[in-house]
């Protein structure tokens, strides 16, 4: 299920602007990878381009080559809303439907491309799904109440659930506990623990500790000035990267000197 | 603020700790002075028998302004007694904003209640003549609802659609200039629509030619800016946060819109295009020009000759100038606003039945 991402020579741009600059790396199956950084300095950005999520935003184009197993995702006959369901994402803010139940949010991926689905299926997905994501106890007698009523790391969770509901190969997470408490956080760091027997898991966080904590390997971005693009400073094993990191800038970043 | 001792401000010298207390006025002061201003303007204006409601009101309300911003700045300090003045400024203009408004009701519905009753809602002016003391105005409730019922029909689709356009696809060049036409539009005077369908009606069938159709015609070049300012706006309001997590999960961009960019402004959809609706139904010059103003009997067919609405009926009836006329012409007006008011009625229930929850 989890799928190996091969990333070469990228560059990202939004207009004449390049946000991030030759950028190579390969994401192992099964494994947590973390990106960790300074703000602005791309890495979200990067994360974005692996689901050609940047699109969005426009103006964005991508150069180089991103590999999902054999496929390259940025190939001419290769339509960007498969790419997503392939690779699945959550966000930083959690973002339910509003205007769904915790059941519909967490079958969202089915219902809104009008998949056939017999009500024995769906209830077996949300639950399925719903404790994937350690949600389902907490839940499970309110199933048909708004997403929006839960808590935050409640609706953190249901984004999870219901990005593993359309059974993804890679979850990508963009700081997903950067707005939760410690206790909720814990509870998404165990929850990512869990996912990585299944998923490939490429995390962006702020917090070193937390990097430390769930990733198996950690890739550090930086930028030389202001203004200029981002790029990928140095990445390996998260324990080798924390405690000898091979560049200068990557232990000042670690242990909080910059410049 | 919640105590109700009165200390001068000159009280509390010397160390920090008494810097910081300030004496205050008690609770119902400002109640209590409005009432005796209020009784002592009535008292000096009567006693030069010069007593009228307008002149009572401003001097009562200047009385009191001065009064309170003096005594707040002698009693409470600088900050509070600009506080208590511009509150009570903003409470005037509200009352002043509101006067118009409540006057305009009350007139309506003491003069139209003269001949509003089942009767008049019922029957249409079919065989009446202006002068006798029968008919009524159900033809024009028929016209009103079916011509605006056309125009939002034709409007909704294209507005909605072009706000769609201008928020989820739009850009450079040609959203500039969408958006200024609409503007354009949107700064239209009314008859301007009517004639400009009246000229489209005299090339496609010829002179003379006036029906339903083309009233609901000009109300939509009348009514679509409005549905796509509107529109525009609320799905402007929707988070882009909701698309992109659609996005994520695998669903193409025509699906995010609508299936979680619609029903999540759906209420907002709908209050944008309740005011638009309110904007044309007491149009009246555009109908008086496509509709005809001299139907009298009862036309469901927007496509078959001419077609009387309320705000044409309540025009025509004033034009012939007898009493009956005046008391038909207030009765269509006050119906004209219980439609609108009922429609309002229904857009707040139809925006409360879509609006996200959160329990």
């Amino acid at each position: 299920m989890a799928k190996r991402i091969d990333v070469s020579g990228l560059n990202v741009y939004y207009g004449d602007f390049k946000a991030v600059e030759d950028v190579s790396m390969t994401i192992e199956p099964r494994s947590v990878t973390a990106f960790i950084g300074s703000s602005g300095c791309g890495k979200s950005t990067f994360l974005r381009t692996l689901n050609r999520m940047h699109e969005v935003t426009q103006g964005a184009r991508v150069e180089g080559k991103v590999l999902l197993d054999d496929l390259d995702i940025y190939g001419a006959d290769v339509d960007p809303v498969m790419v997503r369901t392939e690779v699945g994402m959550v966000f930083q803010k959690a973002n339910p439907f509003p205007t769904m139940s915790i059941y519909d949010n967490v079958i969202a991926g089915a219902r809104l491309n009008s998949k056939r689905m017999s009500k024995s299926e769906a209830d077996d997905l949300v639950e399925q799904s719903l404790r994937g994501a350690n949600l389902w106890e907490e839940v499970k007698d309110r199933l048909g109440k708004p997403g929006a009523g839960l808590s935050g790391g409640q609706q953190q969770r249901l984004c999870i659930a219901r990005a593993t509901a359309v059974k993804p190969s890679v979850l990508l997470m963009d700081e997903p506990c950067s707005a939760l408490d410690p206790i909720s956080t814990l509870a998404i760091e165990d929850l990512i623990h869990q996912l990585k027997e299944n998923y490939t898991i490429v995390i962006v966080t702020h917090n070193m500790q937390q990097a430390a904590r769930v990733s198996d390997r950690t890739a550090f971005f930086n930028l030389s000035a202001p203004g200029k693009p981002g790029k990928l400073i140095e990445m390996g094993e998260t324990n080798q990267m924390f405690t000898r990191p091979e560049q200068k800038e990557t232990e000042n970043y670690i242990t909080g000197r910059f410049g | 603020m919640n105590t109700t001792t009165t200390q001068p401000s000159g009280a509390g010298t010397g160390s920090p700790a008494n810097e910081m207390r300030r004496g205050s006025l008690p609770n119902h002061f400002p109640a209590m002075l409005l009432a005796s201003c209020a009784a002592v303007v009535a008292g000096i204006l009567l006693a030069f028998s010069s007593f009228g409601f307008l002149l009572w009101g401003l001097l009562t309300a200047v009385a009191y302004v001065v009064i309170i911003a003096t005594a707040s700045a002698r009693v409470e300090g600088g900050r509070k007694a600009k506080d208590r003045l511009v509150t009570a400024v903003v409470y005037g203009c509200f009352l002043v904003a509101m006067l118009p408004l409540v006057s305009v009701l009350w007139t309506v519905l003491r003069n139209g209640i003269v001949r509003f009753d089942g009767y008049f809602l019922s029957v249409s002016m079919s065989g009446v003549l202006p002068s006798m003391d029968a008919g009524g105005v159900y033809h024009a409730i028929v016209g009103t609802l079916a011509i605006t019922g056309m125009a939002t029909l034709i409007s909704v689709p294209i507005g909605v659609m072009t706000a769609i356009y201008l928020v989820e696809y739009a850009e450079g060049r040609l959203k500039r200039i969408i958006i200024f036409f609409v503007d354009v539009m949107t700064g239209i005077p009314s008859i301007v629509a009517g004639l400009f369908v009246v000229a489209l009606w005299m090339i496609l069938f010829g002179p003379g030619e006036t029906n339903g159709a083309a009233g609901a015609i000009a109300l939509s070049v009348l009514m679509i800016p409005v549905v796509v300012r509107s529109s525009e706006e609320m799905l402007r309001l929707v988070p882009q946060d909701l698309r992109e997590a659609s996005y994520a999960l695998g669903v193409p961009k025509w699906r995010t819109i609508t299936r979680v960019v619609l029903p999540t402004s759906a209420g907002g959809l709908t209050t944008g295009i309740m005011l638009a609706i309110a904007r044309v139904i007491g149009e009246t010059a555009p109908l008086i020009l496509t509709t005809g103003s001299s139907a009298t009997a009862i036309n469901w067919n927007l496509f078959d000759g001419q077609m009387m609405n309320l705000p044409v009926f309540i025009y025509s009836q004033v034009r012939m100038g007898g009493a009956v006329n005046y008391e038909r012409a207030w009765a269509a007006a006050l119906t004209l606003i219980l439609v609108v008011m009922l429609l309002f009625f229904l857009a707040r229930i139809i925006g409360r039945m879509f609006a996200p929850k959160t329990r």
